[in-house]
């Protein structure tokens, strides 16, 4: 029998359960890099500016939007109910509770997983699949540090401040509509929005977006990075990066909110 | 054929591979290699597509482990070294990717400062200029500093991609398919500018290809691969003098067409 015939190789259970476990197991192995590779020097002060820029600051505009109207539209829809029983007075206290702990952090996440998420597995795969990686690997450069370790470290930095900010804007766009239909000052408006909220909220809401931020830069660069199959690769490692980031940030979500209301 | 003979150090090998076998999953690409390379010699590697011959320059260049055999590079098995020793080898051993592989967010001249600005902290803005405007001069394309890759046609793109390597000064020099993909007259530019950077760099090389003129103009050994092995080595005459039919249909199909 000639030995040079190629079998296939028999999967242990089934070809997607091994796979399932296989990709569980990468998935360690490259979180364990990561922290390894995070504190190691020199440390890639520059290039994690950069990617901050290109995450925080190129994300502004559409966390602006995104904010103002969440706030303005979610005012807007509380009013009728709270105004059939006279509570249209507890409309800000009731909008920062909703922005500050879940929908500022909740939305800047789904919002910077489609924007931010999709661009870093797009970029690294197609870095991959052009042999870009290697070409930094064969010059004596480490790939996983310059261009993963820098991306996790702005997502999980730039995403906290965009949360902070998203809340802002949403308390911003709430404000605009009690003020035009309560005529309710900045003053007044603020004193009773931040009277139902505790340092808890904002340790939670503080914990959230680093928990976000982190997922969504390892999940991205995890798809880029491992990614194969030439263009099409490209394709799925940034799809594949939106739905699991999502994915996950809505487990994130229930499990973190939880465990802040067994503290509370 | 080369315009010069280089000086080929016949004692010193600079690449030396021992019964090397690479496999992925069932697929068995390289089965059993044995080949060595001396100082100052050009060695093309020659064979028709998949048959392994870009699996042996990653396991030389480190980017694959092989299963089992002997990688001895520069004096150092390959597969036997940490990262910081893997590193320090890498300087010494460019690769050449068969579509250049330049970083398509820079432009030429950020490609080729990026590598050396990297491994030579202490390196000055002056120093990396000057740098890059001779390597780039020694593949004459000095004009092309401030453009971006997509700028640049694959002809270009591949001397860039040679100059990234060249800038720094490796010993050995690992080619990826050349010529593929180019016009006639670019694939021998590229293959002067190959035997250029051996006269003027000094430089050992292994040139992966199928491309029978690439290896006539470059090479000063041939290997023939066929299945993951070595069939037949020698210089250009003493392989293709052979009467074997694989080889026979390569050289037909080479310069017939």
């Amino acid at each position: 029998m000639d030995s040079n015939i190629e079998q296939p190789e028999k999967p242990v259970i089934s070809k997607g359960i091994d796979g399932f476990f296989k990709d569980i197991y990468n998935i360690f192995l490259f979180l364990a890099r990561i922290f390894t590779e995070a504190f190691k020097r020199p440390i890639e002060v520059r290039e994690v500016i950069r990617q901050c820029y290109q995450v925080g600051y190129k994300s502004l505009a559409l966390i602006t939007m995104t904010g103002f109207i969440t706030g303005l539209v979610f005012t807007k829809q509380s009013r009728p109910s709270l105004s059939e029983f006279g509570a249209t007075s507890w409309l800000p206290s009731l909008i920062s509770i909703a922005v500050i702990r879940a929908l500022a952090p909740l939305v800047t996440a789904l919002i910077t997983a489609g924007k931010v998420g999709s661009g870093i597995g797009a970029e690294l795969a197609s870095m991959r699949v052009t042999e870009q990686i290697d070409a930094m690997e064969v010059s004596a450069i480490n790939p996983f540090k310059f261009l993963v370790v820098t991306r996790v470290m702005a997502t999980t930095i730039s995403i906290p401040i965009l949360v902070a900010y998203t809340g802002l804007v949403g308390m911003l766009g709430s404000f605009l509509d009690i003020h035009l239909n309560e005529q309710t000052s900045f003053i007044s408006f603020f004193q009773e929005a931040f009277k139902n909220i505790y340092f808890i909220d904002f340790i939670t809401t503080g914990v959230k977006a680093v928990v976000f931020g982190f997922t969504i830069g390892v999940v991205s660069c995890y798809q880029g990075y491992n990614a194969t199959q030439g263009t099409q690769g490209v394709g799925k490692a940034a799809n594949l990066s939106v739905v699991i980031s999502m994915f996950l940030i809505f487990l994130e979500e229930v499990f973190i909110v939880q465990i802040a209301n067994s503290i509370r | 054929m080369k315009s010069f003979t280089p000086e080929i150090n016949m004692n010193e090998k600079v690449i030396d591979i021992h019964n090397l076998y690479k496999s992925f999953g069932s697929n068995h690409v390289l089965r059993g290699i044995d080949i060595d390379v001396h100082k100052g010699e050009n060695v093309v590697v020659l064979g028709r597509s998949g048959t392994g011959k870009s699996v042996l320059i990653k396991i030389i260049a480190g980017l694959l482990a092989p299963d089992s055999g002997t990688v001895n590079v520069l004096g150092r098995e390959v597969d036997k070294l940490d990262s910081v020793e893997l590193r320090e080898l890498r300087l010494k051993v460019g690769f050449c990717f068969q579509h250049g592989a330049l970083y398509d967010s820079m432009t030429v001249g950020e490609n080729l400062a990026f590598p050396l600005k990297r491994n030579t902290p202490k390196i000055t803005n002056a120093q990396v200029r000057r740098m890059v405007t001779v390597v780039l001069e020694a593949v004459g394309l000095a004009r092309t500093i401030d453009q971006m890759p997509s700028e640049l046609s694959g002809g270009q793109r591949k001397r860039i991609g040679i100059a990234r390597t060249l800038i720094l000064r490796p010993d050995v020099m690992l080619y990826d398919e050349p010529t593929a993909g180019l016009d006639p007259i670019t694939c021998t530019e590229i293959n002067n500018l190959i035997n250029e950077v051996q006269r003027r760099f000094h430089t050992s090389s292994i040139i992966i290809t199928h491309d029978l003129a690439c290896a006539k103009q470059t090479g000063d050994k041939i290997v023939v691969m066929k299945e993951g092995k070595f069939v037949k080595q020698g210089n250009f005459e003493e392989v293709f003098s052979t009467q074997d039919d694989l080889i026979k249909e390569f050289y037909d199909y080479n310069f017939i067409q």
